[in-house]
């Protein structure tokens, strides 16, 4: 044994350490900082206006961005209406009924449309909605991120199912229920605190999706009746705000960056509170 | 339900007659299993298997691990069907009729299963008792509540749990929720009820209860159980199998089986000397 090795070894060892070391706290400083800055400039920005009045005209100022807020929850609601259902059943039929060879298949091309550009999701949307009813509107929206929720959607059902022990579905046909009655009485409710929080966290990533609505929702100064106008988002706004020339209108958009960035962490912590709660029962 | 099955009884009275005359002890199986083979992929795990198995008896199979005891018995009630890429050839005979020509949902309710680990469903004890009513499309709550009591009570867990039906399964102890998983198979009032290895995962105490009631509900069901556990096969059983490398060697009384076994390889076994 050589100890001038092991010395060698051990100023390695000390470097390896403090570049990772240097490098995690790099990464915590970037979020951080983000957070800290749009804290910063957004509750300085925000008020009660922001929640209750409508945008001002080009030149006023003040105003407040109600129709976006509520212009993003019923989109985020369609969108959920659309791709909560189809990722859902198709991952139980992943899990619960297909082959090893057309399972891999599906899987590989759910994990590919993961992959497609948001921005691409929107021009489907637009080729399959917006162009035959000739009109932007709130359906066209919630149609492009429902779509960009499937592939998850799919993936989490899949996952959770395959996690619940097949002694249950043993169980439930060997006292004569059909193999569907099983999955959707015992199966999917052994999993179901997973499925939702799943859901959730998925609902999160499309909050904040800009792309997809610019040429789909396209955004309205006002009040959008129904589902098939254009409609307001937070995300548009913030974009449209944040690139006019007015001091105000970025003040606008560092409030709304601020209320959807709250709103997607809430989502967050409330879907890792009921994956780490379980119902009762559920994990054996 | 009743008189569907007299109907297909009815049809099926020829089969009857004609089993009845080759099988001397047994009048009337309840189930009786013809030229059995049984494979995995192009793995034998069964060759040609050949029993009666009397009404409001119990049945016993024992046998070495791997010898292909409960696979038979997951014949039974076609539970092996559930498995990819599995093959059965034979008959098995419910009451004269090839459970194969039968709706399969039908087999199973009349042929109950109880397994190795307690699957209580992550539900209440109640609903976990009800469900077998519920998918056989009985909701109606008198019938309901009567039949879970019932159940419960030929299960020796009424005691237990009368005051706690709402609470979840998986706050039982594990003996009680096999007791459970018991008494939700016999509230669809099956007419066989399969055990495999029911006992191999509780103590002594858990164990002799369940063997208990065994012997109560011998006079509602006819009971077929696959064992490890010799004694518990000669404390228990009306009739023993012994299975041996997917053959089934031996099949006899119990008390045959175990004082005056007539092949090598059964008192080779029941007197401990391998296995």
């Amino acid at each position: 044994m050589d100890l001038r090795v092991s010395s060698t070894r051990n100023i390695t060892n000390a470097v390896m350490l403090s570049l990772s070391g240097v490098c995690t706290i790099l990464v915590i400083s970037v979020l951080f900082f983000i957070l800290g800055y749009l804290l910063f400039h957004g509750i300085s920005a925000l008020n009660w206006n922001f929640f209750t009045q409508l945008p001002k005209p080009s030149g006023e100022t003040g105003g407040g961005m109600a129709n976006a807020i509520v212009g993003s929850g019923k989109i985020l609601l369609l969108a959920t209406c659309i791709g909560v259902p189809i990722g859902f059943l198709a991952g139980v039929y992943l899990a619960e009924y297909s082959g090893k060879v057309f399972a891999f298949t599906i899987r590989y091309v759910v994990d590919l449309l993961n992959g497609v550009p948001s921005i691409v999701i929107g021009i489907v949307a637009y080729a399959l909605v917006v162009r035959p009813m000739k009109h932007y509107s709130a359906l066209a929206g919630g149609v492009a991120l429902g779509i960009m929720m499937i592939p998850i959607a799919v993936r989490t059902t899949e996952e959770f199912l395959r996690a619940v022990p097949n002694s249950l579905r043993e169980g439930g046909v060997a006292l004569g229920a059909t193999r569907a009655k099983t999955i959707f009485t015992i199966v999917v409710p052994a999993a179901i605190s997973g499925l939702v929080s799943g859901m959730m966290l998925n609902l999160a990533r499309v909050a904040g999706e800009t792309a997809p609505l610019l040429f789909t929702a396209l955004g309205n100064m006002f009040w959008s009746r129904g589902w098939l106008q254009p409609i307001a988002t937070l995300p548009v706004m913030i974009y449209n705000d944040a690139i006019a020339p007015e001091e105000d209108l970025h003040r606008q958009a560092w409030a709304a960056g601020f209320v959807l960035l709250f709103l997607v962490l809430a989502i967050n912590v409330t879907a890792r509170m009921i994956i780490a709660r379980g119902p009762a029962g559920s994990r054996r | 339900m009743a008189t569907s099955q007299n109907q297909l009884a009815k049809s099926a009275a020829a089969p009857v007659a004609e089993t009845a005359g080759m099988q001397k002890t047994q009048p009337t199986p309840k189930l009786h299993s013809q030229s059995l083979n049984f494979f995995y992929g192009s793995f034998q795990a069964l060759h040609g298997i050949t029993l009666d198995i009397a009404t409001h008896k119990i049945t016993a199979f024992i046998g070495p691990s791997g010898c292909g005891k409960s696979t038979f018995l997951r014949t039974m009630n076609r539970m092996n069907e559930t498995v990819r890429n599995t093959r059965v050839e034979g008959e098995i005979l419910l009451d004269a009729v090839n459970i194969h020509d039968m709706d399969v949902t039908y087999v199973r309710r009349r042929v109950g299963m109880v397994f190795q680990k307690s699957n209580p469903f992550p539900k209440s004890i109640f609903d976990n008792v009800a469900y077998g009513l519920r998918v056989n499309g009985i909701h109606k709550h008198s019938v309901i509540d009567a039949a879970v009591e019932r159940s419960l009570r030929h299960a020796a867990l009424w005691e237990e749990v009368k005051d706690k039906l709402k609470k979840p399964a998986s706050a039982l102890s594990g003996g009680q929720q096999q007791r459970l998983c018991i008494a939700r198979a016999l509230a669809v009032e099956p007419e066989v009820l399969l055990l495999d290895e029911p006992c191999s995962a509780l103590d002594p105490i858990a164990t002799l209860k369940i063997e208990e009631l065994l012997f109560q509900i011998k006079d509602i069901t006819t009971i077929v159980i696959v064992t490890h556990n010799m004694q518990q096969a000669a404390r228990l059983a009306d009739y023993t199998g012994f299975f041996l490398l997917g053959k089934l060697i031996e099949f006899d009384e119990t008390r045959t089986i175990f004082q005056n076994p007539s092949k090598k390889e059964t008192e080779d076994y029941v007197t401990g000397r391998f296995g």
